[in-house]
């Protein structure tokens, strides 16, 4: 077991546990933001550098603080290990230059895409980004392409978090996607017209932390946040078959796999639970999902007011829509 | 699968490589084959030509894409019998290399990243190649072409179009005795 | 004249073939190991030697080698980082072009040393005319006994073998080498595991600069500490210096650390002096990712004295008035040059050579080398010079890899140390644009 102090909290681990994973065993206000880590891929992280901590005391064996910060979804924990997170101005100022990078390239038009409203990457600038834009030079474009007849790829809005090619390697087979080209000219990509078609590749969309890989039998039909959320499940041979079903009126207009509170999937489930079954009938209805009062898509779930006084100034939202309440 | 096949004595310098590596770690000869398909396939690697590969190797085709299109000596669309790379960083920077380019735009005609219209030359501006002690210089092929002057270029290039041939960089070149 | 070493037979007629190097004591080191040294006695001459990796690091070769792990039953590794990319750095193309067998001696002993039964040379792609050289010496080995199996009947056997690279200056980092000699791209790994737990095909492995193995073959010969004489305090040893730019005689030259600056540039032996006559401006002293330095920051010290090649004289004065040996890529500049657009060719480097994994060094780069270009044509603002500080310090020291920081070194010294040049191309773009002429 090993004792780490994350911004002043302190939690006994096993041996072998990351930063990331310690401090969200603390909690969601000393857990950092993640882009690219993704707890149910294997060596998922390290390449967003958007969890960056500093560590201020290495062990208790050798307490020499780390020169450089460290991604805390690949760093493990050592005993006696003292950690800043939002108490760190490195960090703080580290990360906020990440925010930078990751949106140079990526278009601001929120009101326009689809992931508006679940986006990690508009929680991520809102939470830890600056409200103005340094650069002027033109970004990045792609033209939409279809990876087959239920997903759709927007390079534009990619932030190469190597996520969906992960999930090609680990729980489906035969991977047609991958990375390809170098540096900034990097893209997700089957490089030849090639469907990526198989039981498992819907959780591409699930996974991917922007609205680069969309749900096409979803796209535009709604926003997230006029959406209803219910748990529900059926028996199902090749996956789980633990969904999210999110409804309009009576309609089902998606169905996802559950995700947790650090906005991960629970269960990965299969394309047919996933694009097939959209009726009431197919499944057993749990009950309503429990969504975070935090998030947008609750906006339209809970009458939740606040005095004009309670909002603080660093809370206008610079790049995202206006509707629901983010506090 | 297309036509797309390595000569007799390719496929078994191919095998030859690939023995090289540990049992079950015959991708590692990914790089070395695709150097040998671009030099037998015309100069680049087509999806056809990397896909065969892959196949050698017997993974992914997306694999093969994905280092292919990392590395950038492999040309993932058709160039010239020559493709002229001048260095550009600057130890060939500081000695002219701007220049070396220049001259040869003007010589062939084209812009750098262009190809002649005969398909003869490809000029391409590419970053440093390691012989930074005799800049200005470019590479043909396999060949190094240092210590760069108006009349060598030209001696260079017309020499070349004489040739008439495609250069590649498995060819054996002669070394300077720097 | 410095002690030669590694070019001791460079001008002997023939030195590339087997038999004249082996004529003038070439492959003793390796009889010498294999019959009369186990193999941690080997260890043990190269840390007593002081040898530091010649890659650019600095990192004490012996200590890297103890860290080696020795699983039962688990292959090892040497691989030889011939990769050679850092702009200014040539000097293992010299090595390996016109004595290849003394890298092939080298990576025998080290292979004794280390317990290893399988090396590989990972050389660039763009040095492939230097492929068929090493082959063939590597054949000639194989034929005198020296590689394969039962070598000097001893029971040892060590296969060698070279792997060529495709054009990607981020291989140069060892674990992007090792993914690249594994068939994939070239992204650096996250760190750790090291190499020596979890290497090439996950196995312990031990990577090398080619000038750094074949320095083990005399460190064999003459012992560690003969080797520990030679040079300066903790830089023991012989460096091979690429020298290139604005001097009479650029090329590779082998100096004993120690000598100064200012002699290595002016002495007949080396650089021969500034190229027609101009006056020194700037030196860029280790390869492109070290610091540039102004004339008199490089040839002195803070306090006056001389400035040496060493890595603590050239280190000397940390970030903000010195800068570092690296690999020994010694770019000269004279004073017509731009400091800003080499700047920008350094910038342009770096953008083109990010494996684009992480964010910081994939976006970073690109940003920088797009202001630059705005600057070089007369569009830049004062405000440019500032983000362009920024950008660098969000980059340095949070990437995966190396390279984000070798990114960022050579814009925040160029901005240190000459600022007022990246004002005059915002307030006189005009004036300021040079065009530079073929020197010969």
């Amino acid at each position: 077991m090993a004792k780490v102090t994350i911004d002043g909290r302190t939690i006994e681990v096993p041996d072998g546990t990351t930063i990331l994973q310690a401090a969200r065993m603390i909690g969601p206000e000393v857990a950092p933001p993640t882009m690219c880590y993704y707890s149910k891929l294997k060596t998922s992280g390290g390449y967003c550098r958007t969890c960056l901590v500093e560590v201020t005391k290495g062990s208790e064996k050798d307490p020499r603080p780390m020169p450089k910060l460290v991604a805390s979804c690949r760093t493990n924990v050592m005993d006696g290990m003292e950690v800043g997170n939002i108490t760190s101005p490195k960090v703080i100022e580290a990360r906020k230059g990440v925010v930078e990078f990751l949106l140079l390239n990526h278009p601001l038009d929120c009101p326009i895409c689809d992931q508006a409203g679940e986006c990690h990457l508009q929680d991520l600038s809102y939470e830890h980004g600056s409200s103005k834009t340094r650069t002027d030079f033109e970004r990045r474009t792609f033209e939409k392409i279809d990876i087959g007849d239920k997903i759709q790829l927007h390079m534009t809005r990619c932030i190469l978090c190597y996520r969906c090619v992960k999930v090609a390697n680990q729980i489906t087979d035969g991977r047609v996607h991958g990375v390809i080209n170098r540096g900034d000219h990097s893209e997700i990509s089957t490089y030849v017209e090639q469907a990526v078609d198989n039981d498992f590749s819907g959780n591409v969309i699930d996974v991917c932390p922007v609205g680069a890989l969309t749900d096409k039998t979803f796209r535009f039909k709604s926003r997230v946040w006029f959406t209803k959320p219910v748990t529900a499940h059926r028996n199902c041979e090749k996956c789980s078959g633990k969904v999210n079903l999110w409804y309009k009126g009576e309609e089902v207009l998606r169905v996802t796999g559950r995700k947790d509170q650090w906005g991960e999937v629970e269960e990965f489930i299969c394309n047919t639970c996933r694009f097939d079954k959209k009726s009431t009938s197919d499944w057993t209805i749990e009950g309503p999902t429990t969504i975070s009062r935090h998030s947008v898509i609750s906006a339209n779930h809970y009458e939740v007011f606040k005095k004009p006084t309670e909002f603080k100034l660093n809370e206008v939202k610079p790049l995202t829509i206006q509707e629901g309440d983010k506090s | 699968m297309s036509d797309i096949k390595f000569s007799e004595e390719t496929l078994a310098l191919a095998n030859k490589i690939i023995a090289r590596y540990p049992e079950g770690k015959q991708k590692s000869a990914l790089i070395p084959l695709l150097h040998l398909a671009q030099a037998e396939f015309d100069g680049w690697l087509s999806p056809a030509a990397m896909d065969y590969v892959a196949s050698l190797l017997k993974i992914q085709n997306i694999e093969a894409y994905e280092v292919a299109s990392f590395y950038s000596m492999f040309n993932l669309s058709p160039v010239g019998k020559c493709m002229i790379e001048v260095c550009r960083t600057s130890s060939c920077w500081v000695r002219g290399a701007n220049e070396v380019i220049a001259h040869l735009e003007n010589k062939l005609g084209i812009k750098e990243g262009e190809t002649t219209a005969d398909g003869m030359f490809t000029l391409k501006a590419v970053e440093c190649l390691g012989s930074c002690g005799t800049a200005p210089m470019m590479m043909i092929g396999a060949q190094f072409h240092e210590n760069l002057t108006h009349e060598k270029l030209d001696a260079i290039i017309d020499t070349c179009k004489q040739e008439g041939k495609r250069k590649t960089y498995l060819d054996s070149v002669v070394v300077d005795n720097y | 004249m410095g002690r030669k070493i590694l070019l001791a037979h460079d001008h002997v007629p023939g030195i590339q073939s087997y038999e004249v190097y082996r004529k003038h004591g070439g492959y003793n080191s390796v009889e010498k190991a294999i019959k009369t040294m186990t193999p941690e006695a080997v260890v043990e001459e190269v840390k007593k030697s002081g040898l530091r990796g010649r890659g650019g690091a600095g990192f004490p070769t012996g200590m890297k080698w103890s860290f080696l792990a020795k699983p039962e039953g688990v292959p090892r590794y040497l691989v030889c980082n011939a990769d050679e990319s850092e702009p200014g750095t040539f000097k293992d193309r010299y090595l390996m072009s016109r004595i290849p067998h003394t890298l092939v001696e080298g990576m025998i002993t080290s292979s004794y040393a280390l317990g290893v039964n399988a090396a590989y040379i990972y050389i660039r792609g763009e040095y492939f005319y230097i492929v068929s050289i090493l082959e063939k010496a590597i054949e000639e080995a194989y034929a005198n006994g020296w590689l394969g199996k039962n070598i000097l009947g001893s029971g040892y056997h060590l296969d060698l073998y070279v792997h060529v690279g495709a054009g990607a200056y981020i291989c140069g980092e060892e674990t992007a080498l090792l993914e690249s000699l594994e068939g994939k791209r070239g992204n650096p790994r996250i760190k750790p595991p090291f190499p020596a737990i979890a290497g090439l095909y996950g196995c312990p492995t031990v990577v090398n600069n080619v000038e750094t193995l074949a320095a083990v073959s005399f460190i064999v010969n003459e012992g560690g500490d003969e080797y520990a004489k030679i040079g300066i305090g903790k830089s023991a040893g012989t460096k091979l210096i690429s020298a290139s730019g604005h001097i009479n005689k650029p090329g590779v030259y082998e100096i004993e650390m120690g000598i100064s600056v200012e002699d290595f540039i002016n002495s007949e032996e080396y650089c021969g002096g500034m190229l027609n006559g101009k006056k020194l401006k700037a030196v860029v002293a280790g390869g492109s990712s070290v610091p540039i330095l102004p004339a008199d920051k490089i040839l002195h010290l803070a306090n006056g004295e001389k400035r040496l090649m060493s890595y603590e004289s050239l280190a000397d004065g940390g970030f903000g008035g010195g800068t570092m040996l690296g690999s020994g890529g010694f770019i000269v500049m004279d004073e017509d040059t731009s400091i800003v657009e080499n700047l920008f060719t350094f910038a342009r480097f770096y953008h083109h050579e990010s494996c684009g994994q992480c964010s910081p060094c994939r976006e970073g780069t690109a940003w920088m080398e797009k202001i630059l270009h705005k600057m070089i044509d007369g569009h830049a603002t004062l405000s440019d010079i500032d983000l362009l500080w920024e950008i660098q310090a969000k980059i340095e020291g949070n990437t995966i890899c190396p390279l984000g920081d070798a990114a960022a070194w050579p814009v925040a010294s160029a901005i240190r140390h000459f600022r007022s040049e990246f004002e005059e191309y915002v307030n006189n773009p005009k004036s300021v644009k040079k065009v530079i002429r073929m020197a010969l």
